[in-house]
């Protein structure tokens, strides 16, 4: 019984925490080196379709993102539920494609060009309508590289 | 003269770790961008038109997906889960019926003659068309093509297509092309707006 008796008696020593910089350092290394940088907010929501096939993107630098979905609930007030494309920051329309990938052209070296790839970043329940007429004018334009981005998944088997 | 140094008190180094860490997690995005990729077919010129109307019936497979999202393969109405093996052997023609596509012996640089299948897989959707159905669709086919490749590689190669040089990597992609077409729009169904 004695044993139990002493408590509170003496002090705890106390934990040294001279490591946990060291520990959280490699937390933030981790992190800096796993992610990047968030280019463009979100303004709509998108839920890509999954497709065990897809394969990864090598060049992210040469690829330009087209958005499409039904807008973020702060924005369907002013923009509607309606699927709407996102380039950049805004909302935009099926003739603003020309200009956007005129644009993003231009910011590319000349070596690079024939290699931009647009990524269709496009909400899995969105209707094909609007993506052909995004297809019909990359074509319009000679964008011919596209991707349609998709989850990847493990495959079935 | 020699008076010990005075320690620095390092206590807030986490501080100052843990708000970098958080900056950094709140900055930051970790997805990784894949999908598939297609190439899109250039748009057709004005002066020079309908000429490429002139493909076999045999070599066509035409795949629609409808307002439903419902599939039709080849004329009749599919599951997504047959359509893989229907299009594997529309692609392969191991029997070489004369329903199915012809093929043509082409010279492939390093390896040799061998007989590629003209088939041509035209997909076609219409404005009603889910976009997860679409893709759905399009990773069938892209797997019966990959498992084509993979059939391939292990005849000629005995390896894995992902275990090739860059070099018969070429060969098999040559050998069994990815020929999906991605038809021109007809409105078809409801246009919206």
């Amino acid at each position: 019984m004695a044993k139990f008796e002493r408590k509170g008696k003496k002090t705890m020593a106390a934990i040294s925490t001279a490591s946990l910089p060291d520990v959280v350092f490699m937390l933030l290394f981790f992190f800096m080196v796993s992610t990047k940088f968030r280019d463009t907010e979100k303004k709509v929501e998108v839920k890509l379709p999954e497709a065990s096939e897809s394969t990864k993107l090598e060049r992210r630098d040469l690829t330009s993102v087209i958005y499409i979905g039904t807008p973020i609930a702060s924005y369907q007030s002013k923009h509607g539920t309606d699927a709407r494309i996102q380039l950049n920051d805004s909302f935009k329309t099926i003739t603003d494609i020309r200009d956007f990938v005129a644009n993003e052209r231009e910011n590319m070296s000349e070596v690079d060009r024939q290699f931009m790839t647009i990524s269709i970043k496009a909400d899995q329940n969105a209707r094909m309508g609007i993506i052909t007429d995004i297809k019909q004018e990359l074509r319009r334009c000679s964008a011919l590289k596209v991707m349609y981005a998709a989850r990847r998944t493990a495959p079935a088997e | 003269m020699r008076r010990p140094m005075q320690e620095i008190n390092a206590g807030s180094t986490a501080d100052i770790a843990f708000l970098l860490l958080i900056f950094f997690l709140m900055t930051s995005t970790m997805d990784s961008s894949s999908g598939l990729q297609r190439r899109l077919p250039p748009m057709p010129d004005k002066n020079q038109q309908v000429e490429s109307a002139k493909v076999n019936r045999r070599n066509i497979m035409v795949v629609r997906i409808n307002d439903a999202d419902r599939l039709f393969a080849g004329g009749s109405l599919m599951d997504i889960s047959l359509l893989k093996e229907k299009a594997k052997e529309f692609l392969t023609n191991p029997a070489n019926d004369v329903n199915l596509p012809e093929k043509e012996d082409k010279v492939i640089e390093g390896f040799g003659s061998y007989p590629v299948s003209k088939g041509v897989i035209s997909l076609q959707n219409t404005r009603g068309t889910s976009y997860d159905a679409y893709i759905q669709v399009q990773n069938e086919l892209v797997k019966a093509i990959n498992e084509i490749r993979e059939d391939f590689a292990m005849v000629n190669y005995s390896k894995r297509y992902a275990a090739l040089t860059d070099d018969q990597q070429r060969i098999v992609r040559d050998a069994v092309p990815q020929n999906i077409s991605e038809a021109e729009p007809k409105d078809t169904g409801i246009k919206k707006r």
